[in-house]
């Protein structure tokens, strides 16, 4: 299968779970399941290839210039970790399924998890250092929504913000890094990079780099001293925890090192860096994890601990280490996620995951005793699991490296072998109690089948190493180390020293844990740094100046805000302005007629009137709308007669709008502002129109000082376009791209629009509405007769206008724009005329089905060309003869144009019906009949007694 | 001509502006609306001023620029659709609150801020 689509596929089936939800939790798993497996089978198909050593890469354009390119590589170590991606993320996606109880909402679950494996996959599979990073941020998102999926819990809350702190600034530093990286190799493709190592490695920028990429790699996978974020994660639910941090997220920093081994590895910097980093990790998380007392926390650390055993023997840079770090890559992920999940089980059924609360489980859960057995004495190295083999290999890597390495390392082995027997014996031996929360008995087979699968690997990877895992380490070994490492895994090795380290950790660990209770009241006594404490301090003055400054920018005031806005806009106009030369424009001006200069006194008392009479709202719109007509003059006097009819028609769409909505609103605009703040204003507005008016003047009086590309549409309107009126041509060919952004932003606002109104609707605005009272008196006839006769009879004839505008839109003014506006003015005078309900039951088609089907239309009309093999939204035009008609001259964009035609219908009477509902929940009588006499209207209660008083209206 | 044109473009401006400076919503509906038509005659002078050419094939000899024509046909409308969205949001927001004045008292509390 495809790379690319192995990659694609959780994206594509993270949609699915959300609706197949309704159809159950069954369906919900079985879908989810069923991605998985797919992208799993497609991955298993190229494994005959990766084993016999082939790298398979395939590549897709993106950004070339920015050398980011969608390219994906298939080799040994990215073929590991999808596998491990992939095949324990079935395990959890069924274990899930049993472990989310009723309440949680398993589609969310399981399209978060479905999220992150793509995220996962996408970066082991990237070839693309840039691509990585896109998947490594998608990474740190999902599983901010993974951890803190039980949002009502603190913690998990608590946790997931930490989480994706910690590994989102990691993940900053590493953009950082890696564009370093790819600077110096001149490349941004993984498979050149790791040709450049001998160059890296002498750059002077190669510190830098190391170290910006390592900080990504340690925030990620929870190395010293970043280590803190991981314990508090485990808030999430087990299912998230048992993924994350045993086979995905944590182990995604390992991975991003082992891509890297073959450049970066190999210098003292990285050795010390990467090897004493992973020391010190596995050795502090062995001993605190010997400390916690509750199950999953104590794996946590565990985590920690091993994950710095493999950072160690990374970071040593000989090729046996990294073979031992890609055996324990697997080993771990097999016994981590089974014990996650075992974990997970005694909390399900005993009700606690307190350890001090447990023991003496083993004859009441045999099957989770045993799988959880067989997984602990794997995590403590103890023979014939698979754990023993790789640790067996650290402890060889760490007695080579000299005594004091060899000492720690030991150390670690030890409290690893103690913490490991504590899981077992402290949960499941020792004498039953009789106080568990729950009475506690083995789970259902969905629940103990996953990690009894994983328990299995352990013991028959323990056993056959060589001839279960033995060539695939050999290839991954080769992926990492880019040399051909001959690699012999086996039980037995003879008496080495490393058999030796492991002996004595082996017994000091039983001793060790025979201890425990006693040592414990001392360490948690003893005086150290508390991660969160330092974490908190550190983030909550950020976050308290942070919001302090968001509350005094954004004090609520927001015409302060646009009158800063404002200002700003204009002085740097000026600055530009200022800066540059100034010449007086050469363009010869146009004379002034008196029909001119009438329209210019018009728009000029009608703006100085709005300003003054704003605060009567309705004599303001009145206003206003002279301003919308001397504007459409303006177009008219100006050679743009489309522009005229357009702006005439929304003109009257708007005004009515607006009557309508003010029916609602409040009549009058109280005098608030006092004077300082008037002139301030007017200052404001003054300073921004004198601003816009100079930038018009100087425009208009000089010619362009490049060609336009104007003529280029006026040579190819009729040729290309099948049009005499370019800019219908331009609208709906050259620039269709454009307007069909355009009509789907004229349909989301009106699907907006309606949105708005369901939610008014069922807020506290619903019960305002139904008590609510005009505060004007109310007409007796609604919808008087004389009204409704003429816009009846004007309707068929509007209709008429509105189809004879459209069709001649491509050669003269009119179109699909105009057309739409038109027919909407002829269906919106129904309404008034009419009113709202005689009308909507007459009318038959859903506005919103108009809105989608206008859109459809127009990309369907684009994607036609698309098949016929031209550019998207080629259009085509031909001559039509039809007897008896004449010559037709027929476009292909015609069809685009109708699209734009219902478009704008729709979004028009989406609009006004919306406003409708309002009024219809205002108890706006329903009327069945067309002339109605409203008969509450004279002994109405809707007209109260001081609003007639106070108009000194009689009735 | 182009000093009539760019005088009541910058006095439509003004206005606009004002008025979206003003406390209650409905005026800065109103302000809105000012501006657009300041803005939409703006950029449709930016193709020049030209009388009697309009730009069809074969109407005129000489044809005005048809891209900023373009431009703004679709602006206006545009600013239908986000003028209509504006006052539903105003209406919205009246009816919930019982008042129309647009500044917020105080910011609000986020309850889930940083523990």
């Amino acid at each position: 299968m495809s790379l690319a689509l192995i990659a694609a596929l959780p994206f594509l089936g993270a949609l699915l779970p959300g609706l197949m939800i309704r159809a159950g939790r069954n369906s919900c798993a079985t879908i989810t399941f069923s991605v998985t497996g797919l992208a799993l089978i497609g991955l298993l198909m190229n494994a005959p290839a990766v084993l016999r050593g082939e790298v398979l890469t395939e590549g897709y354009n993106w950004l070339p210039a920015l050398g980011l390119n969608v390219n994906f590589m298939l080799d040994g170590l990215g073929f590991l970790f999808a596998l491990l991606i992939l095949g324990i993320g079935l395990l959890i996606i069924a274990y899930a399924r049993f472990y989310l109880s009723k309440s949680d909402p398993m589609g969310n679950f399981y399209t978060y998890l479905l999220l992150f494996q793509g995220a996962m996959v996408g970066i082991v599979l990237s070839d693309n250092i840039l691509l990585l990073l896109i998947f490594w941020e998608l990474t740190s998102l999902s599983s901010f929504l993974l951890i803190g999926f039980w949002r009502h819990l603190p913690e998990g809350r608590q946790g997931a913000r930490m989480a994706l702190t910690v590994t989102g600034l990691g993940g900053l530093a590493m953009i950082g890094g890696m564009l370093i990286l790819g600077q110096i190799a001149g490349s941004y493709d993984i498979h050149v990079i790791l040709t450049q190592g001998e160059a890296i490695r002498q750059s002077d920028l190669y510190l830098p780099a190391l170290l910006l990429i390592l900080l990504g790699a340690f925030t990620k996978s929870a190395q010293f001293p970043f280590h803190f974020w991981l314990p508090h994660a485990m808030a999430a639910p087990t299912p998230v925890s048992a993924y994350l941090h045993s086979a995905t997220m944590v182990k995604a920093g390992l991975f991003l090192m082992a891509r890297l081994w073959p450049v970066l590895s190999g210098t003292p910097e990285w050795t010390m860096l990467v090897a004493g980093a992973g020391l010190i990790t596995m050795v502090l998380g062995a001993v605190i994890a010997l400390f916690k007392d509750d199950l999953k926390a104590l794996l946590a650390f565990s985590t920690v601990s091993h994950l710095g055993l493999i950072t160690f023997l990374l970071g040593l840079g000989t090729d046996y280490a990294a073979i031992g770090a890609v055996f324990h890559i697997i080993n771990h992920a097999t016994f981590k996620a089974a014990l996650f999940m075992t974990a997970g089980i005694v909390d399900h059924e005993a009700g606690t995951r307190n350890i001090r609360l447990l023991g003496g489980l083993r004859k009441l859960m045999p099957i989770t005793f045993a799988i959880g057995t067989v997984a602990a004495l794997s995590m403590a190295g103890i023979p014939l699991f698979n754990g023993f083999l790789s640790k067996e290999m650290m402890l060889e890597a760490a007695h080579d490296s000299g005594t004091w390495v060899a000492v720690a390392a030991t150390l670690g082995a030890i409290f690893s072998v103690a913490y490991s027997l504590r899981f077992v014996f402290h949960t499941f031996l020792g004498p039953e109690r009789e106080d568990y929360p729950h009475h506690p008995h083995d789970p259902p087979f969905g629940l103990w089948a996953p990690p009894a699968l994983l328990a299995v690997l352990v013991v028959v990877i323990g056993l056959f190493p060589q001839q279960t895992v033995g060539h695939l380490v050999e290839v991954i070994s080769g992926a990492v180390t880019g040399a051909h490492p001959h690699v012999h895994l086996a039980l037995w090795h003879g008496v080495t020293p490393a058999l030796l380290m492991s002996a004595i950790a082996v017994a000091a660990g039983f001793v060790l844990l025979a201890f425990q209770r006693s040592l414990a009241p001392i360490w948690d006594n003893a005086p150290r740094p508390e991660a969160k404490a330092i974490f908190d301090a550190i983030v909550d003055p950020l976050a308290r100046g942070a919001t302090a400054l968001t509350d005094t920018l954004h004090d609520g005031a927001i015409s302060r805000y646009l009158g800063i806005f404002s200002v700003v806009v204009v002085a740097y106009g000026a600055w530009a302005f200022l800066g540059g030369d100034f010449a007086p424009g050469t363009r010869p001006l146009l004379p002034v007629g008196p029909v001119e200069l009438v329209f210019f006194t018009l728009v000029m008392v009608a703006t100085a009137g709005i300003v003054l009479v704003h605060r009567m709202r309705f004599v303001a719109l009145i206003v206003i709308s002279i301003c919308g007509l001397v504007v459409s003059m303006t177009f008219v006097q100006f050679s743009a007669p489309d522009l005229a009819l357009t702006q005439l028609t929304v003109e009257v769409v708007t005004i009515i709008l607006l009557l309508l909505a003010l029916n609602y609103l409040p009549k009058e605009t109280p005098a608030e502002s006092g004077t300082m703040r008037r002139w301030r204003d007017g200052a404001v507005a003054l300073i921004a129109g004198g601003g816009i008016g100079g930038l018009a003047y100087v425009i208009l009086t000089r010619d362009m000082s490049l060609p336009t590309i104007a003529d280029y549409h006026i040579a190819n309107s009729y040729t290309g376009g099948g049009g005499n009126n370019v800019v219908n041509v331009i609208l709906v060919d050259f620039r269709g791209f454009d307007t069909m952004g355009e009509i789907s932003v004229l349909g989301i606002a009106a699907l907006i629009i309606f949105a708005l109104i369901e939610v008014i609707l069922r807020g506290p605005a619903s019960r305002r509405l139904l008590n609510w009272r005009p505060d004007m008196p109310q007409a007796h006839d609604r919808h008087p007769l004389m009204m409704v006769v003429a816009t009846r009879v004007a309707l068929p004839i509007a209709l008429t206008v509105g189809v004879y505008i459209f069709l001649r839109g491509h050669n003269q003014p009119g179109g699909g724009f105009i057309a739409g506006l038109v027919v909407a003015i002829a269906l919106l005078m129904q309404y008034m005329a009419s009113g709202f309900a005689w009308s909507q039951e007459r009318q038959r088609f859903a506005y919103h089905g108009m809105i989608s089907l206008g859109v459809l239309i127009a990309v369907l009309t684009g994607t036609t060309s698309l098949v016929l093999g031209w550019n998207f939204l080629t259009s085509t035009n031909a001559h039509v003869h039809v007897w008896p008609l004449d010559d037709i001259h027929l476009a292909s964009a015609a069809a685009f144009d109708l699209g734009v035609f219902l478009t704008v219908i729709g979004a028009v009477m989406l609009a006004l019906a919306s406003l409708s509902r309002i009024g219809l929940r205002a108890g706006e009588g329903i009327n069945l009949t067309a002339a109605d006499i409203d008969p509450t209207a004279e002994r109405s209660p809707l007209v109260d007694a001081e609003t007639r008083r106070e108009t000194g209206e009689e009735h | 001509m182009e000093v009539l044109v760019a005088i009541a473009i910058g006095a439509m401006t003004a206005a606009g502006v004002y008025l979206l400076l003003r406390l209650r919503t409905f005026p800065v509906v109103l302000g809105l609306s000012m501006l657009s038509y300041a803005v939409n005659v703006f950029i449709f002078a930016s193709g020049r001023l030209l009388a009697g050419a309009p730009p069809i094939l074969g109407a005129a000899e000489v044809m005005t620029d048809p891209l900023p024509q373009a431009l703004v046909l679709t602006a206006i409308v545009i600013s239908f659709g986000m003028t209509a969205l504006v006052v539903i949001m105003a209406l919205g927001s009246y009816l919930n609150a019982g008042t129309d004045a647009i500044d917020i008292e105080k910011p609000g509390e986020d309850p889930d801020r940083a523990h």
